[in-house]
């Protein structure tokens, strides 16, 4: 159980080095994508100006405020709350996400399937959790939005954010096989039957 | 006892907001139970990241979480409360727009086909406003922003007589297993009983909807809440899906009549941010609660 703290973009070497129940610190740049813009460049076509080779995207949708453009807010775009969405409904674009943008790193709540894994294995990346609904402190990690692509989809455009200290973070799915997910709902499908007797169930 | 919509309009646009801001009392004292309970060191550590961003949403007069969810508006009216019915519809609609747009927040509301958004949480029945009605002088307006994670782990099953009870404990548990941490546990699990297919729904949202401590009021429903929330927490999947004691805060239940060819089960599910937020109209003014 190692802590890593990564200064944005990283290598496959450095991915590869994480392994389930280490921890992450993400500093620099975080792209956040989502539902609407992963299908958007993955079936409609779409492509990004953004070079996310060597990054982590976070599966979110902020909500934000439109204010004038100035050194601190380059898009016109302030945060106002930055949290996570559950990543099961965008499995399928973990492996375009790497093969195609070079993601190294997805950070989601509640795991990814066994595709994903398997493209963390073959292509070298992880998911790393946060904790789903803790969009308060979260925010409190993001400094800026500093551009934002595909913004006609807005909320769930294409968002780069300027992040520090942005964790420490869960690794729950690793380059080598590794899933929390997995091990915990195993386990909890064995404890399945007892739970029912218990209930009477016959 | 007459009711202004400019009042209503008000009140539906600041329970929006309130709603996301403040987790209501029974959700906190729910945190403390479940951590102090908790045996996993994992889990241990998320519940404690759970209750800190409640103090720091709170702290930094920010949103707990940033799904802004589907705004749900449940009204009760009592006696004497005088207001055209659909004057009381615009209004909260017109509150509802205002608050994301004046806060702003984020529309998380799309038409289902074009999935165009709007930039106003509303669009075609949404937001969906309940009416009820009551015998005391007042009106209610609750609010719930319905996050998407959990609501997305929404199942209805039409078992049949044959299968008795034990169809609806086996399909609540498989419904927990099924959900995992995608519900961004723990969860409050409701569940719907009986009705015809659309009621047993309604009562599950109301089920999972309603507050921690409160029991349903059928007693054999009562009964059977009781040992499903105990049953869900032995199956270690726990906050997040990463393991531990504290799958749910519990399961509600609630309970209709059925036909006697039918025996429907409903499970719809609320995450840890179980937010909601209400206001009651009185002679003697508005006062806001949970």
């Amino acid at each position: 159980m190692t802590h890593h703290t990564f200064q944005m973009p990283i290598t496959e070497a450095q991915v590869r080095a994480l392994r389930v129940n280490d921890t992450v610190t993400i500093e620099g740049t975080l792209f956040g994508i989502r539902d609407a813009n992963q299908i958007a460049l993955f079936d409609k076509g779409r492509v990004t100006r953004f070079d996310m080779k060597g990054h982590a995207a976070i599966h979110t949708a902020p909500n934000v405020r439109k204010v004038s453009k100035s050194a601190e807010h380059p898009t016109g775009y302030a945060p106002l709350c930055v949290g996570t969405t559950t990543s099961a409904r965008m499995e399928r674009f973990t492996r375009p996400l790497m093969d195609q943008l070079g993601v190294r790193l997805i950070i989601g709540k509640g795991g990814l399937g066994a595709g994903s894994l398997q493209a963390f294995s073959e292509l070298g990346g992880a998911y790393v959790a946060i904790i789903g609904g803790t969009a308060a402190l979260e925010t409190t990690w993001v400094e800026a939005i500093e551009d934002v692509d595909l913004d006609d989809l807005n909320p769930e455009s294409l968002w780069k954010f300027r992040v520090k200290g942005f964790g420490p973070l869960l690794v729950a799915m690793d380059s080598h096989g590794g899933s929390l997910y997995d091990e915990v709902d195993r386990k909890a499908r064995a404890r399945r039957a007892n739970t029912l007797a218990k209930l009477g169930v016959k | 006892m007459r009711i202004d919509p400019a009042q209503v309009e008000e009140v539906a646009r600041e329970l929006y907001i309130r709603a996301l801001k403040i987790l209501p009392p029974d959700i906190k004292e729910g945190f403390r139970r479940l951590a102090a309970g908790e045996t996993d060191a994992t889990a241990k550590k998320v519940l404690g990241t759970m209750i800190t961003n409640i103090t720091i949403a709170e702290d930094t007069d920010n949103l707990l979480c940033q799904d802004t969810g589907i705004p749900i508006y449940n009204v009760t009216i009592g006696r004497g409360v005088d207001i055209p019915g659909v004057e009381l519809q615009r209004a909260i609609r017109r509150g509802c727009e205002r608050a994301t747009k004046e806060h702003p927040l984020r529309s998380s509301v799309v038409h289902p086909i074009t999935r165009r958004n709007e930039h106003t949480s509303c669009g075609p029945g949404v937001p969906p406003i309940h009416i009820d009605f009551c015998d005391d002088e007042r009106l209610v307006i609750e609010m719930i922003p319905k996050g998407s994670g959990s609501e997305n782990n929404s199942w209805l099953k039409m078992a049949i007589p044959a299968e008795g009870v034990d169809a609806i404990k086996t399909f609540v548990i498989d419904c927990v297993l099924e959900a995992g941490g995608k519900t961004c546990p723990p969860t409050i699990v409701g569940v719907g009983i009986g009705g015809t297919s659309d009621l047993c729904v309604t009562l599950a949202k109301q089920a999972a909807t309603r507050p921690l401590g409160t029991a349903c009021e059928d007693k054999e429903g009562a009964a059977l809440e009781k040992i499903l929330s105990e049953a869900v927490n032995t199956l270690g999947v726990g906050p997040q899906g990463l393991g531990g004691d504290s799958t749910s805060f519990a399961v509600h239940v609630e309970v209709a009549a059925t036909h006697i060819t039918m025996n429907p089960v409903a499970v719809n599910m609320q995450c840890h941010s179980a937010r909601r937020a209400s206001a009651s109209f009185t002679p003697a003014g508005v006062e806001y609660g949970f």
